[in-house]
């Protein structure tokens, strides 16, 4: 996977940004209209894809930290959604106590949907990091063909 | 009559993706028609929640007055196709694996398990 | 907040909370990340184990996701229920029971058994999130949310299955899987989207009120029946089984033996609390018995001809989900009658559940002391064996307890349970016991085979170095030993404190259905 030419170089880094401002628009609206964490995340998640097709999955690799977006990204999403989950507890789980009924000002600085907001928002930042990380590894599957030989594990003796 | 025409287009593409899973030999164009049974159950639940003449289920962006399709086939369709995508990625990642240790993706030449 | 009204949900949250801090665990290195699989895995078993004293003392559970008051099925004088609604009737509980021990057991063995290789922060993950997906399939109240488990359930196995990357049989045997549960899953979804299509409802309860068997839900119910029956790995559609288990880790196998028994938990709870009566003819019942039969007989016929130790005990599984198959479906046949359900049914339905137990049970502790085997010796293969009972007394000790359990040898719990379905389908048709100790006497001509081949005869020089396998393995398959002698040593306690109550129970179509419907307001 060699780059691409330079006007899809310019393309990609142009849309890479633009498709990441739209994934983040749908997710926080998810609430409330079409779309949501997961249609937010893969939107989002199209970031990684623009820069693979434009740069070749070499140089990508080389500028991502996979570490980040495994723990921050996916463990951020999924732990505050688990959390927001248990803190319905006391009532029970997954209770929405930040909730406001319909047309009633909700006293927070949060919208009316209460919990339902942070845990799209949640599912928004978990899809995106495990969205990125299945492309980037199956894309380092593809190198691996050429460049590596299979790695082996040691414990099997034979 | 008409209406009848997406589960008709459902059956199908659902017959379709079981004679590829069980004739192809090309593990992936396997993949591929377990997305297209996938696909199929998919289109399968929507058309099922269709009203005629309905709009969005949704409080804010619902025009006035109509009936409103049924949201809970599509939070169904969602989650459906949530899981869809992390199968067809796991699906093709085993192929790719496959591939490297058989040099070959064709069913008949990958015999390592017997029985 | 009263804990016991909270425990279904917490049966799933707490595999599912250890399985998103798994990553964050490993980052504190090997000893965090051990601590984080047992601490999950033994917070299950203690939340299982309260869950059916609470469903045993107090009756159905039901379970509210999100609502006011965790009971509250029908909120605002509605006629069926919304909400994602768990339901535990005393059959759940005791398979999440067996479920959840399985897990703890598998466990234990992993920590040492998987000490060899990489990537272990993702096994905690993928072993946190099928213990998650089982329990869920087993405690869930609606059709869809099983459809949800099962996929769950699902791709953590494949993942699983596949751990050893670097072998191919692995990758295929996956693969196989994949394919087999897909084609599974989507006709599970197909059922549960034509059954919503005509009654609105989800809810298996809320459902099971209303349906009457047309047309549509013959079509839905044999689609059900059939990807459940392919998933737990009846006759026709067995062979991915063996592969997958001989091929997982051992540790994993184990729990993927409580996972198939998941399925067969569906296929139960479709047709004895969805169904149920309603199922009119006996049809379906025979079908099941004959897929019953055809499992037992296939499947120990071909594990007799096997040198591979894991595959041979991968068909005896087949023949043993035949017997549960044989159990279930003779009580079934039975269901509509009261007199013959009083007098044998019932008595055929306590003897598959307990089956379902004693299985979980041995075949778990079989395919672990597999893995202890093959971790001591580095092989698989029977022929390259001998002479091991010197080297590994505690392995042997275990194993024979587990080869006697399966075979059905008189004081073990797999006595109990085969009697029972013995005496309750002669009532049917005699020739179904003749083919169920057929089936008997084989395992236990194959076992002996096994024992003697891998344990006594003459001592192989290339097993010279072979030591007994680390303490946690050993205190792995101690857990599933202690469960069998357990059962083994009070049948009377064990039969009408577990068994019997869940039979009842999956009899019980009207207080499954009364506890969502007559919950409300």
């Amino acid at each position: 996977m060699n780059p691409l030419s330079l006007i899809v170089r310019v393309g990609c880094d142009i849309f890479a940004w633009f498709m990441l401002v739209f994934g983040t628009n749908v997710i926080i609206h998810g609430y409330m209209s079409p779309g949501g964490g997961f249609q937010g995340g893969a939107i989002a998640a199209t970031f990684i894809v623009f820069l693979l097709v434009a740069y070749g999955s070499r140089r990508v690799h080389s500028w991502v930290n996979e570490g980040i977006y495994d723990v921050l990204f996916d463990e951020l999403g999924l732990l505050s959604f688990i959390i927001l989950a248990f803190l319905g507890l006391p009532t029970s789980f997954f209770f929405n106590y930040l909730a406001t009924p319909l047309g009633v000002a909700s006293p927070w600085f949060t919208p009316g949907a209460g919990t339902i907001f942070f845990m799209s928002i949640a599912v928004g930042i978990e899809v995106t990091g495990a969205l990125s990380l299945v492309i980037l590894n199956m894309h380092r599957g593809i190198r691996l063909f050429s460049e590596s030989p299979m790695e082996e594990e040691l414990g099997h003796d034979r | 009559m008409i209406g009848n025409g997406p589960f008709l287009a459902v059956g199908i593409l659902f017959l379709i993706a079981l004679v590829g899973i069980f004739t192809q030999k090309n593990l992936i164009k396997i993949a591929m028609a377990i997305a297209i049974l996938g696909s199929s159950v998919n289109l399968f639940l929507v058309a099922l929640g269709y009203r005629t003449g309905g709009t969005v289920p949704i409080h804010y962006l619902a025009g006035e007055g109509g009936p409103m399709v049924l949201p809970t086939p599509q939070a169904m369709t969602l989650t459906a196709i949530v899981i869809a995508l992390a199968t067809t990625a796991l699906l093709l990642s085993l192929i790719m694996l496959i591939y490297r240790h058989y040099g070959t993706i064709n069913v008949d030449e990958i015999r390592r398990l017997r029985g | 907040m009263n804990l016991n009204e909270h425990l279904p949900a917490l049966l799933l949250a707490v595999p599912l909370l250890g399985a998103f801090t798994a990553p964050l665990f490993s980052l504190g290195g090997k000893f965090l990340r051990n601590a984080a699989l047992l601490a999950a895995t033994f917070l299950t078993l203690v939340v299982a184990f309260l869950l059916w004293r609470h469903v045993s003392a107090a009756g159905v559970a039901v379970y509210v996701m999100g609502a006011k008051s965790a009971a509250l099925t029908l909120p605002s004088g509605m006629k069926f229920p919304i909400r994602i609604i768990l339901e535990v009737d005393a059959f759940s509980a005791f398979m999440a029971l067996t479920g959840a021990i399985a897990s703890f057991a598998g466990a234990l063995f992993s920590l040492n058994y998987m000490n060899r290789f990489t990537g272990l922060n993702r096994f905690v993950s993928l072993y946190c999130l099928l213990t998650a997906g089982m329990l869920g399939m087993m405690v869930t109240g609606d059709l869809f949310n099983f459809f949800v488990f099962f996929e769950v359930a699902s791709i953590a196995s494949f993942g699983l299955i596949a751990f050893w990357r670097d072998k191919p049989e692995a990758i295929e045997a996956s693969f196989k899987y994949a394919l087999v549960s897909q084609v599974a899953s989507m006709f599970i979804l197909v059922a549960a989207g034509a059954l919503y299509g005509k009654y609105n409802i989800l809810n298996m309860a809320a459902m099971g009120s209303v349906l009457t068997l047309g047309t549509l839900e013959k079509v839905a119910l044999v689609f059900l029946v059939g990807a459940l029956a392919c998933k737990c790995g009846a006759f026709p559609m067995h062979m991915w089984l063996p592969d997958a288990y001989a091929e997982a880790p051992s540790g994993v196998t184990c729990l993927l033996v409580a996972v198939s028994q998941a399925s067969l938990y569906g296929l139960m709870r479709v047709c004895f609390s969805l169904y149920g009566v309603t199922l009119g003819s006996s049809f379906l019942p025979w079908v099941i018995i004959l897929l019953g039969l055809a499992s037992m007989f296939f499947g120990v016929s071909m594990a007799v001809v096997q040198h591979e130790i894991k595959r041979l005990m991968g068909y005896h599984s087949v023949s043993q989900v035949g017997y549960m198959l044989l159990g279930l479906g003779a009580g079934l046949l039975v269901l509509p009658d009261p007199a013959a359900l009083a007098s044998y049914g019932l008595t055929a339905i306590s003897g598959g559940i307990y089956h379902m137990f004693n299985y979980t049970m041995y075949k778990a502790l079989l395919f672990l002391t597999a893995g202890a085997i093959y971790y001591a010796t580095g092989t698989r293969d029977l022929n390259e064996m001998g002479g091991l009972a010197k080297k590994m007394p505690y392995t042997t000790f275990m194993f024979v307890i587990a080869a006697a359990a399966i075979s059905g040898l008189p004081p073990f719990n797999g006595f109990v349970s085969k009697l029972l379905i013995y005496e309750s389908v002669f009532a049917i048709h005699p020739a179904l016991t003749v083919v169920a100790l057929l089936t008997s006497v084989l395992t236990l001509a194959s076992f002996v085979k096994v024992f003697q081949t891998a344990f006594l005869g003459p001592r192989k020089f290339s097993l010279s170095g072979v030591k007994e396998v680390p303490s946690g393995m050993l205190l792995g398959m101690t857990v599933l030993t202690v469960a069998i002698i357990g059962a083994s040593l009070f049948p009377t306690w064990t039969l009408s404190h577990l068994v019997e109550p869940a039979a009842k129970a999956l009899v019980d179509q009207g207080a499954y259905i009364g506890a969502v419907m007559g919950g409300g307001m």
